[in-house]
């Protein structure tokens, strides 16, 4: 089953993607491997959560290729919802339903399954990233912002997809909170054997979790690899981001 | 490889030997359910129950949890369960799973429904008496805020004032005049089919001018100012309280009350008693072309009638009521829109609220208004 064709979990070719007469990503590609946490850097306003958004199809593209687990992606969306689960950066959760009904609502439009084990599930998924039976009955505003995140990843992780997508998920939590997000999503990237994509600018998070971190720059991909890798890099922008006063202290950590 | 989970039970005695097969995945979940029902029975015969996970292809949570919820329906009652030959990259999924739902919260006892009724109807008592403090605490801020602006008139937000009567004002006329032309020319039309029959069609241009200028013009265009722009207002400042747009305001030592909600209820009450005159001409004109075309009765003699059956007074009824009438509808949309909580939910909510409440109020007002105007012979 893990033949070559198979060790990608998603393969971006030659992308192009634009609005009006601006290119943000011009002839981008990525290959994310089956099971690694890829972490992706880029400033702000440089198209990360624009490659993000195209690869799950929320933003069409002008050219290249994109396979998602070895299929071609950029159709109309059907099921989508079974192949990835997406943790939108303020959480996206509908907020006139409960956490549990939040939670449910993957199972609901995409399977047939009764009551009592949706129920279940909703609470197991609930208890797998850290939160209490009794928060399902809450409405997404009666929620911290960690907790927002929490139940936005149980209801990404609701159908048990492959591959889950991150936009920025440790911002606007504190460093003890961001901390035991990153725990978290290393423990269910392992027993749930997830394919991670994760947009961060949390340095903590790119060292301590991402397997991999790319660059994005002038709408290419100008470094890729494990994060020791890329502090070596060459490339300007890498380097500015990488050595600016900020990052100092982490490389410290990383010696 | 087979495609399809499979579920085989070998009871031996006592014991019950359940060997899971192929994919236990979330997109089988038809047929996992159906398979663990279908063994419920058997293992509630046995002593022991082991689960042999060799067969296995691919497990989810939801898969796991099936298989951990017959095995723990079997230790629930004092037997023994057990999983065996569980490979390498599962077990960390089904130790997971065997942690969760552990522990069910006591759930909320249901309410006597009489009770509920009874504390509704409390809640939305002492809510009302809440209702009218906040619309007193807005009068009384605007109030406030008006005689900053007399004091110092350069502290008026002129240009938000402009803009706002532009968009509540100018741009509204088109519709305002459309809606007011046509129901001018109902009610001629109606007055002259129903007079017709005992020759009374003359008073028809009495009824449509004074019904007009006292009564349907204001009340027509109060309405739809409610509805166009008084819900606009809450929207608007629903949103920035929900962005801390508001706060961010008083931080810098502006009061909210002066900048947003002064010039908004301001553009209202000048608006309103022009579109009132303007909606009432068209109505008029609406009345006109009907008595020509429909009634059989020329410009001018529509228009000599209509000058002995109204006088200014009549016009000065419906315009006065429209500065109180906008008052009510600006102070309404702005304090439903401070009220706005942070979830979208809330919005749409309070500018439902926004929009019955003042339609509401200003009929209510114009009963009073009324009152009043028959009291002093006007």
């Amino acid at each position: 089953m893990d033949g070559p064709q198979d060790e990608f979990a998603i393969r971006v070719r030659d992308l192009v993607v634009g609005f009006g007469r601006q290119t943000v990503l011009d002839h981008l590609s990525l290959d994310v491997r089956r099971g690694e946490i890829l972490g992706l850097v880029g400033a702000s306003g440089g198209g990360k959560s624009v490659l993000m958004r195209t690869i799950i199809g929320l933003i069409p593209r002008r050219g290249g290729t994109i396979e998602v687990m070895g299929q071609s992606a950029g159709g109309d969306g059907r099921g989508a919802a079974m192949a990835w689960g997406i943790l939108f950066q303020q959480g996206a959760l509908f907020s006139s339903l409960t956490v549990r009904q939040n939670v449910q609502f993957p199972l609901r439009e995409n399977l047939v399954l009764s009551q009592e084990l949706m129920d279940e599930i909703a609470i197991a998924k609930l208890e797998m990233v850290g939160l209490r039976a009794e928060d399902a009955d809450k409405y997404p505003a009666e929620l911290s912002g960690g907790m927002t995140k929490r139940v936005a990843l149980a209801r990404a992780l609701a159908l048990d997809p492959p591959i889950l997508f991150l936009d920025e998920p440790t911002s606007g939590l504190d460093p003890i909170a961001a901390g035991e997000f990153d725990v978290l999503i290393k423990t269910l990237q392992r027993t749930l054997e997830l394919t991670v994509f994760m947009v961060t600018h949390d340095l903590a998070s790119l060292t301590t979790v991402c397997d991999r971190v790319a660059a994005l720059a002038d709408g290419k991909i100008v470094a890729i690899g494990p994060m020791r890798q890329l502090l070596q890099s060459e490339h300007p922008w890498v380097r500015a981001y990488f050595h600016g006063k900020r990052s100092q202290m982490l490389q410290h950590e990383m010696r | 490889m087979n495609h399809e989970p499979l579920l085989l039970a070998t009871p031996s005695g006592d014991e019950l030997k359940l060997r899971p097969e192929g994919p236990w995945t979330a997109a089988n979940v038809v047929m996992l359910e159906t398979l663990s029902r279908s063994v419920v029975a058997d293992v509630d015969r046995s002593r022991a129950v082991t689960l042999d996970m060799s067969g296995v292809s691919a497990l989810d949570t939801l898969g796991a949890w099936v298989l951990e919820k017959l095995s723990r329906r079997a230790t629930s009652s004092g037997r023994s369960a057990e999983f065996v030959g569980v490979a390498d990259h599962f077990s960390g999924l089904l130790d997971e799973v065997r942690q969760v739902n552990r522990h069910t919260p006591a759930p909320a006892a249901a309410p006597n429904p009489v009770l509920a009724r009874l504390g509704d109807l409390g809640k939305s008592t002492v809510g009302a008496r809440e209702d009218i403090t906040i619309f007193l605490q807005m009068l009384g801020a605007l109030f406030m805020a008006v005689i900053g602006v007399l004091r110092r008139p350069r502290s008026l937000r002129l240009t938000s004032l402009v803009y706002q009567l532009y968009r509540i004002g100018w741009q509204a006329i088109p519709i305002v005049a459309l809606i007011t032309f046509l129901i001018g020319a109902i009610i001629a039309q109606q007055g002259f089919f129903h007079f017709r029959r005992f020759g009374a069609e003359s008073y028809t241009v009495d009824m449509v001018g004074i019904l007009v200028l006292r009564e349907l013009g204001v009340l027509i265009v109060a309405i739809m100012v409610a509805g166009r722009s008084g819900s606009a207002y809450t929207a608007e400042l629903g949103s920035m309280k929900m962005r801390e747009e508001i706060d961010a305001l008083s931080t810098m030592g502006l009061d909210p009350v002066d900048v947003l909600i002064l010039p908004r209820v301001a553009a209202l009450v000048i608006a309103l008693p022009i579109l009132t005159f303007i909606g009432s001409i068209a109505a008029l004109y609406g009345g006109g072309l009907v008595a020509q075309f429909y009634g059989d009765m020329g410009p001018a003699i529509y228009i000599a009638r209509l000058h002995e059956a109204i006088s200014v007074t009549h016009f000065q009824v419906g315009i006065l009521k429209a500065p109180f009438m906008a008052l009510v509808i600006g102070i309404v949309a702005c304090s439903e829109g401070l009220r706005v909580k942070g979830s979208a939910e809330s919005l749409g909510r309070q500018t439902t609220t926004s929009v019955v409440k003042s339609i509401f109020l200003v009929i209510v007002l114009d009963g009073l208004f009324a009152v009043f105007f028959a009291s002093i012979g006007m």
